[in-house]
Parts: structure tokens; sequence; C-alpha cells
């Protein structure tokens, strides 16, 4: 076991697919000779060669229907967009194409591709690098939608979901690409390095998809979470001294229900963290199914914290991004309800 | 500013027209094509940039009395020209038959590819039986020519028990792997960069299967078009992009796609790839165009566009009446013929058809079209009382069906709370 931080984790996991299957390849914007803005895909190039990781046109739409057509042919390919922002203009190939198309052919056809994209804020990335669209994609039948919160899930849930047989959305947090932030910018950061879950296997390891992590037990509430909002909803507990449960999502859908029903049975009660837009954003789904499965449990209203319903600022970054103090606010009016 | 600077102001935004709409007389005046048998064949290793005349001439072997001309005549046996022949006779048997089927209420849509037959057969018999085709909604000639059960097409458009696509899918959006012809989407030109990413595939895996692709002119105005040429031009992908330039997208004239002031292959210009323009209703010029393209493409030299020029003979599809936006004859007049006439006619020409077989192999398509649908009928038609399983409907999305999809399914079956 070595320890890795979230891009060493993508990369290894890459490398780990390309190596044992040759239908495996990767393409995407400066992802090939360069190896990807954020380096996921350093060194895979040279390794495998330029046939199996390659740069491609500025067109998420080309990139996203060339690898649909690649994967009806049986190759399961692998592409980074390189922000979840720039996803948009080849949102249609996803809607309208790749999840529908194992349905609309009665399973003639399927579509084993995986869509990489870096999502989320607290980068100083202003309004067209710090978008969290994850709804975009769990509201859209067909796809499958994943983000991890550590290099260890990060490895494991990228091999699953090259290894699925469904079109797969993998949306990594940026922002804990190099270290699992807390949500206090103005404190010092801990490298991946200081965290257990940065040990990672060197060669073949699945976490399925569709299972939720419960990555603190807790008895006075219920924390949903996902991404980098995993970390800081860690870092709000300890500050507050409240015994959360939090749980990591890791799947959006299919979404692991029994884990999260399971929790508020016990906690009664339930605070939703995000970092996209609030209205119709996840934690809207999150709190019906809450609400349907466990309403006779709960003891007080559900609470989001979320971004806000504006577009992503710049200057007042730390203002929009649900910190701490904003989740700790949130989790006090849960217990005093 | 000076408003002065600014005058004469000659600012004027121009919309683009069709010469004739309904009531005016249809006006091709002013156009000209080669001669058949006039434009010269490369090499299928000619480098792209020395065939750009060719996006702006207009390839053509068939004169208007049957005559097969030049360079391009393609070496075709008489025997695969009946057979050519009876596939578009057929088709247009099925469409005359299913296109009245929608009328008498049995289905909800319907769209014929009248007068664009040469196109899809022509181009299937060119390809090889294994080369994968990415179809628009107007190829059923593709189904036909690769003789796909008509009756499971008839099956699909009913939406019925035997339906092989569960129901699912818009009548005509017909899919067999089998046949190699991918699930139609009813989107417009998302096949396309889909069909050039097929191509990458086949080339990364070294397979000797080219793709092929179709979408109509107007929807050469989509993104996905202008992806799906950088990416068959930066990865020379084995692909052949067919734009079939059959003048209308419903009601909008090709003009209104760009059109106007250049063709449809001059697209391929700009990309670095060779840009025919051939006569769609001429079936072995279709033939010949379609066979160098593959053959370029087979011997990993790149993509080829192809502008099919045609016209629609049909409305776009059950859903519009074209007397309300061109004149009815408009199609009657079209200066280059009717496809499945211009074959019979060369074949009469070679002493291998004559009048009585053509009209006994017509008669035997509608018959065969006949028998067949009765078939398809006695199973059933589009009815409200969807013979599929309420089950079936959640089957698909996923290759497994994930809970909350099973919750859904089975919440009828569930009691109501006490």
């Amino acid at each position: 076991m070595a320890s890795m931080t979230m891009i060493q984790a993508l990369n290894s996991a890459l490398d780990t697919m390309m190596e044992r299957d040759p239908n495996v390849l990767t393409f995407g914007e400066d992802v090939g000779y360069f190896g990807g803005v954020f380096k996921v895909t350093e060194h895979l190039q040279q390794k495998y060669g330029a046939k199996r990781c390659f740069d491609a046109p500025i067109s998420e739409n080309g990139i996203t229907a060339t690898a649909i057509g690649m994967a009806v042919y049986g190759l399961r390919p692998v592409v980074e967009i390189q922000f979840a922002d720039y996803m948009y203009p080849g949102y249609d190939q996803l809607v309208n194409e790749a999840s529908r198309i194992r349905y609309r052919s009665a399973g003639d056809f399927t579509v084993p591709m995986t869509v990489r994209m870096p999502y989320g804020g607290g980068i100083r990335g202003g309004q067209t690098h710090s978008q969290s669209p994850e709804t975009l994609f769990t509201h859209v039948a067909g796809l499958k939608t994943v983000i991890p919160s550590t290099p260890y899930d990060a490895k494991g849930l990228l091999i699953s979901a090259i290894e699925d047989d469904d079109p797969v959305i993998f949306m990594e947090p940026k922002r804990i690409y190099n270290g699992p932030f807390d949500g206090f910018h103005d404190r010092q950061v801990s490298p991946w390095s200081k965290h257990a879950a940065s040990e990672v296997p060197a060669g073949y390891y699945k976490i399925p998809l569709g299972k939720a992590n419960v990555v603190s037990e807790g008895e006075a509430l219920t924390m949903l979470a996902y991404g980098t909002m995993v970390h800081v909803a860690l870092a709000a507990a300890a500050e507050a001294g409240i015994d959360a449960e939090i749980i990591d999502l890791r799947t959006l859908v299919p979404l692991d229900i029994e884990t999260i029903v399971a929790s508020v049975e016990k906690t009664g009660r339930c605070v939703i963290v995000h970092e996209a837009t609030r209205t119709s954003g996840f934690g809207g789904e999150l709190s019906a199914l809450v609400q349907e499965h466990c309403f006779y449990k709960l003891e007080a209203p559900i609470e989001r914290v979320t971004g806000y319903d504006t577009p992503y600022p710049h200057s007042q970054e730390w203002e929009y991004f649900p910190t701490p103090p904003r989740i700790i606010k949130a989790m006090r009016r849960v217990m005093e309800g | 500013m000076d408003d002065m600077s600014r005058k004469p102001n000659a600012l004027d935004l121009h919309i683009p027209k069709p010469r004739a709409r309904p009531g005016d007389k249809p006006d091709f005046s002013g156009w000209s094509f080669p001669e058949p048998g006039d434009t010269p064949k490369p090499d299928i290793d000619e480098s792209a940039v020395e065939m750009r005349d060719y996006a702006y001439g207009l390839i053509r072997v068939l004169d208007m009395e049957g005559n097969a001309l030049g360079p391009w005549t393609p070496s075709i046996s008489p025997d695969e020209l009946r057979r050519g022949l009876k596939y578009m006779l057929l088709t247009r048997a099925f469409d005359e038959r299913m296109h009245r089927a929608q009328r008498q209420g049995k289905t909800s849509f319907y769209m014929q590819c009248l007068g664009e037959e040469a196109i899809a057969v022509a181009q299937a018999m060119a390809l090889a039986p294994d080369d994968m085709c990415f179809p628009s909604y107007r190829q059923q000639g593709i189904l036909i020519a690769r003789e796909y059960p008509l009756v499971d097409m008839m099956h699909q458009i009913y939406s019925n028990a035997l339906d092989p696509l569960k129901g699912r899918q818009l009548p005509i959006m017909y899919s067999s792997k089998k046949e190699g012809f991918f699930t139609i989407s009813g989107n417009l030109a998302t096949q396309v960069p889909q069909a050039v990413g097929w191509a990458m595939a086949s080339a990364y895996s070294n397979d000797g299967r080219i793709a092929a692709t179709w979408l109509g002119d107007g929807s050469t105005a989509e993104g996905d078009f202008h992806a799906a040429m950088t990416f068959a031009a930066v990865y020379k992908a084995p692909v052949i992009i067919n734009v079939v330039n059959n003048q209308w997208a419903i009601s909008s004239f090709q003009g209104i796609a760009g059109g106007e002031n250049t063709t449809f292959a001059a697209r391929g210009v700009g990309y670095g790839m060779p840009p025919f323009r051939v006569d769609g209703n001429d079936f072995l010029a279709v033939y010949a165009v379609t066979q160098w393209a593959a053959e370029r493409a087979r011997a990993n030299l790149g993509p080829t566009l192809i502008e099919h020029f045609t016209y629609r003979g049909g409305p776009h599809s059950t859903s519009d009446d074209p007397a309300k936006y061109r004149p009815a004859d408009e199609g009657r007049q079209w200066p280059l013929g009717d496809p499945i006439e211009r074959l019979r006619d060369h074949l009469v020409s070679l002493g291998e058809w004559s009048e009585e077989q053509h009209k006994q192999a017509q008669e035997e398509a509608v018959e065969l079209v006949r028998a067949t649908g009765r078939e398809a009928e006695k199973v059933g038609v589009l009815s409200t009382e969807a013979p599929q399983k309420r089950a079936e409907m959640f089957e698909d999305v996923y290759k497994d069906v994930p809970w909350h999809l099973a919750q859904q399914r089975d919440e009828e079956r569930k009691p109501w709370p006490a």
C-alpha cells in the first residue's frame, strides 16, 4: 500500500484497468501528452501508447458522442470532461442518447462508458470552473452518478464504473484532489498522506456502486453528504462537538437507501449538505426520501445546507460555499427541533 | 459616433426564401448539372485538397434514357441490379401501405422515403454486410436490402406483442444489431458523431469493418454534424458521412440550413475530407461513390462526405401536409427523375428487364407487403391497451433493475395503507 492523493488514486485506477483490459481507453482535452490539466492521466500515453490515451478536440459534444459510438462497438471508453461546467455541449448526448440506448433498442445496444469530470468549488474557479451539476445527471433515467470522497474510494469506485455495463457519470471533487479540505479556508490544509483513506492498494479492487459509507457513527443526528462536503461535515461536527452520524453517499444513483433509512431511524434527525444550488438540488430528493421512509421517526424538520441559488461567485466564494459555521447552525436547529 | 460615418446604411436582414411556395410554379430554372459520365473518377488515395471541385459538381452515371456513362459506371451484374430494383420496389410498396395504415388509425406515426429509395438501397448493397450503419429515419431501405424481416418492421410500427423493441419506440425507429443497423434516435444528427466513434473503435481494434451514417440537409446545422466532421477528419476515422439533401426539412427549404450559397458537400472542404456530390436518384452513381468511399475507408485513408442530391417526394411524416408549404407538383417536375424508373430504364436498355417484368415485380412487392401486413395485423396494431407487461417498462433502463425502479414497478401491487 502506498499513500496517494486522489489524483494519484484515479490515475492508478486507469492504469490498473488499461493494464487488465485492452478495451479500456481514455481521451479528452489535454489528456494525452500532457496528462490532463489536473494530471489524472499522467504517463498513461507514455505507458500505453497514443491510441489508448489521446488528446481530443475542444468539443464535449464530440467527446461524449464518439465515446458512445466506441462503447456501442464494445470498447470501454473513459472520457475526461475538463470541468463539469463544460459538460453541457455534450449533455444532449447523455440525456437523449447514452442513457436510453439500452432501453430503446430493448437491450440490443449498450453503452458501457465512463464520463469523468472534476466538479465543485473552493478553488477560486469562478462561475465556469466551480459548478456542481450532479442533479442534471441524477434526474436522467439510465445514467449512474458516482462521487468519491477519498483516494481509496476514488480508485475502487472508478474501477467499478469502468466495469459497469451502463453509462456512469464519475464526478471528482477537485477541491480535495490534493488534500481533504475541511471547509475552513483560512486554516492550514492537511495533505492526503495524513489521512487513513489515502492508503491505496497498487492493484485491482472495487467498491460497489450503490453502497454508501458511514464515515462516522453517531447518535445525535444523521448528516448526508458526498464529495468535498463529507470532510466539511466531519469538521463541522467535530467543531460543534455534536455526535453526528455522517454518511458519505458515494453513489447518488443508484442510492443506498437502506443505510440512510437505518441511520435516520436511529437518530431521528437529518441534515443534508451539498455544494450545488438548492432548488431542485439532490438534497430535495434526499429530503423527500427521508420523509417518505422515516416520517414517524423524525424528531425535527430536515435541514439542507447547500450552495445558494445564484451563479457561483468569485470574490464571495467563502460566503457561498457551505462552510462549517453554516452546517453547525443547521445542526443546532435540528437538535433544538 | 458620427452618424454620417454609417451612411449610406445598406444593412437589411436576409431571410432565405425558396423559389416556389404553394400556388407558384415549381422553379428549377438556372440549375445546371454536369452531363452524365463527365465527372472524372479519382484514385482512392487522392488527396482531399485535389478533390475540392467535386463539392460543386454532381456525379452522374445514368442519363435520362437509362444509359450508363463514364468512369463512375460501377461493375455490377444485372442480377445485382435487379435485386436493387426489387428492394426499391419493396421499400416503396412498404411505405405506401404503412403510410396508409397510419391514416387508418393502426399506428401513431409513419415516415416514407418516397423518391429517396436509391440512396439507402444502393449504399447498403455497396457496403459489406457487416459494416455498421447509423441511419436517420429515412433509410428503411437499408433494412430491406439487408433482408431484415418485413414483418418485424411492421410489428415495430404497430408496437404489438411481437414488437422487437417492446413498444418503447416511436414507429419506424428500428434497431437491429444483427443487421448492423443502429437504433434510430428520433433526435437529429446525434448518430453522426456516434458513427465516427464506432469507426474509431473499429480502427482501434483493427477489425476491417467501417461505419456509414446518414443525416438530412436540415440537420447539418446541428453541432453534432460539425463535431462529427472534426473528429472524423482528425482521427481519419473509417466512416462515410452521408448528407441526404432532399431539399426540405419539414417546411423549411435547404437554404435555411445554409444551402443557399454553397453545397452541403462543400462542408467537407473545410474539414479536409473528400467532398462528393452525387445524383441521389441515380442508383449507379450512388453505388459507385459509396464503393469508392468504402474502399478508401477500408484502406485506412479516412472518411468521405457524400451529399446525395435528391427530392423528398412525400411529406416529412404523417404529421404534416406538404401542400401547405411547397408546390404540389414540385416533386413530379424534379429534373433528376425518379430513382426506380431510372434503374428500370437502365435494365431495359441493357436488355435485362422489360416493362412486363417490371409490372410483375411491382405487383409481387405489393402482394408481399399486403400478405405481411395481414400477418402483422393479426398479432395486433397500436392499441391503448399495450400488450407488453407492466414490468417490461422498467427493464433495460439499466442492466439490472435498481431498487427505486423496482419500487415504482411494484407500487401498484401494494395495498392501500390501513
